[in-house]
């Protein structure tokens, strides 16, 4: 048990004592997850937005495809990427794999599943016949699908969270295509199996307390920005 | 207001958090000459890498991307061409990867050497008898035995030991972790179970484990690491120069001295022996 403790005490002296690997590779897992997340929502959103309001063939299995994604084991998709971009492979051209780049595109691809379903479900909890309403009184499409998405922005954001949830969290594909490199592409998570297969049991526990800091405070920044927003109203 | 200052403070650290990280990035990338190099768990474990590989970048320009992974998947990805120089020890596997012609020049760099582990008790009896003898003892009295099973070296070396004895492990005392040597130790020692591991991840693990070393020193129990150039045969995006570079490096007199003086600096023993140039045969003796 004692390991937990210095664990605690190890996270303090490591953040107190400005550790400056540590803060890189906090900056650098802030950096890589929340680039994913972007990158996520900007292909997730719209994607879920026409799963729950269109109305074309295929949607019901896209859907189920998208639930399905949610799902997806972070190893397969970093080896997936892994094999896409390895010198050999058909995007190894661009030199991208152990880079902060390739991790990107690897948490993209584990985040856009979630985000694209939690979109589609949170549109679909919307009133059905809000969009009509809306038309109803005037409003152009398109103004009507901003009012529909303002109406659902918390869901949405919690979208956007889960999505970034999903990716800092995540190891396989981080160690896969990112190769775990000091100062490169080292994150908390690799950091912390690194630390661990070194019989370094407190640094793990302390880069892992970290990483519960870092995913704390960026969900407190977006909730409170979220607060802000609505007292403003 | 108070919320909003909050999050106001929080955003900014947050930003100023990944502003500092992109810095960081920028100075990592902007070096040109960048090779691959595939090695094997132990040398990265033991704080073996750390120690040589700031010393070759100094020396030659040359920044390297090590991928510690067992000594199959090394080879499999110098096969590929995926990787540009490696470092392994699995002499058998290499020996007939070489055969197949994409590999390069392959040198001696280093040894130390396997030893079996297990609990102080040992119930097995594998004191001071011969190693192929120890795990004999190990199969018949079903004692428990952990595995890496992950085709690495340390792996390769336990099937050939199984093979010698014509023992092929099965049963609810023989377990494979599929993991790298620290996780297998550890395993090992939870169960108090046999386990065989390189001399320097467990000296740099020992602190955290209930295991003993219960049977050393016999020669097939060398430990054996070479360099391996890889070359355009393997693939396009191998670099050759940068191969031969790092295998000049590591044989050369300043890496063998590194390697030599490793461990023994912060008072622990020494974990590698130079070997650069030595008559392989003679190793050990």
């Amino acid at each position: 048990m004692d390991v937990l403790g210095d664990g605690l005490l190890e996270a303090l002296r490591l953040l107190v004592t400005g550790d400056e690997d540590t803060w890189a590779i906090t900056a650098l897992t802030l950096q890589v997850s929340l680039s994913a997340t972007v990158v996520a929502f900007l292909l997730g959103a719209p994607v879920g937005t026409a799963l729950a309001l269109g109305r074309f063939r295929g949607r019901r299995v896209l859907l189920a495809i998208a639930n399905t994604g949610m799902g997806l084991p972070p190893v397969v998709v970093g080896l997936f990427v892994t094999v896409l971009l390895w010198r050999a492979g058909p995007l190894g051209a661009f030199g991208l794999l152990y880079t902060p780049t390739a991790m990107v595109i690897a948490q993209a691809a584990i985040a856009v599943p979630v985000v694209t379903a939690l979109t589609a479900t949170a549109l679909q909890q919307v009133d059905p016949d809000f969009l009509l309403q809306m038309r109803g009184l005037g409003a152009t499409r398109l103004r009507a699908l901003g009012a529909l998405l303002a109406e659902a922005r918390l869901p949405l954001l919690a979208a956007a969270m889960a999505g970034f949830g999903a990716v800092v969290s995540e190891v396989g594909a981080a160690q896969m295509v990112g190769g775990n490199l000091a100062g490169e592409t080292r994150v908390l998570t690799t950091a912390a199996v690194l630390a661990t297969s070194r019989g370094q049991f407190a640094l793990a526990i302390a880069f892992g307390l970290v990483l519960l800091g870092l995913a704390f405070v960026v969900n407190l920044a977006v909730t409170l920005a979220q607060h802000r927003r609505q007292v403003a109203r | 207001m108070r919320p909003v200052r909050l999050a106001t403070a929080c955003v900014a650290l947050l930003l100023s958090l990944a502003a500092c990280g992109g810095t960081d990035q920028a100075a990592g990338s902007s070096a040109e000459k960048s090779l691959i190099l595939a090695t094997t768990t132990s040398t990265q474990d033991s704080g073996l890498l750390d120690e040589l590989l700031p010393a070759f970048t100094a020396d030659t320009g040359w920044q390297v991307k090590p991928l510690a992974v067992g000594s199959g998947q090394a080879i499999e990805l110098g096969r590929r061409g995926e990787a540009d120089v490696l470092l392994v020890h699995s002499p058998a596997a290499e020996e007939e990867f070489v055969a197949e012609g994409t590999a390069g020049p392959r040198r001696l760099v280093m040894h130390n050497d396997f030893v079996l582990v297990g609990p102080s008790a040992d119930p097995a009896g594998i004191r001071g008898v011969p190693a192929t003898e120890a795990m004999r003892k190990i199969a018949t009295t079903q004692a428990g035995f952990v595995s890496r099973g992950d085709e690495s070296g340390t792996h390769a070396r336990e099937e050939q030991l199984w093979d010698q004895n014509r023992i092929v492990p099965s049963g609810q005392w023989y377990r494979a972790t599929g993991q790298g040597m620290g996780a297998t130790l550890r395993v090992a020692s939870e169960t108090s179970a046999y386990t065989l591991t390189d001399r320097a991840t467990y000296l740099s693990q020992k602190g955290n484990l209930d295991l003993e070393v219960l049977n050393e020193g016999d020669q097939a129990l060398l430990n054996i690491y070479h360099v391996i150039e890889m070359t355009k045969r393997a693939g396009d995006g191998v670099q050759p120069d940068g191969a031969k570079a790092f295998a000049d490096w590591i044989t050369g007199p300043r890496a063998q001295d590194l390697i030599g003086e490793f461990g023994a600096s912060a008072g622990g023993a020494r974990l590698f022996v130079p070997d650069a140039g030595k008559d392989e045969s003679a190793l050990g003796n």
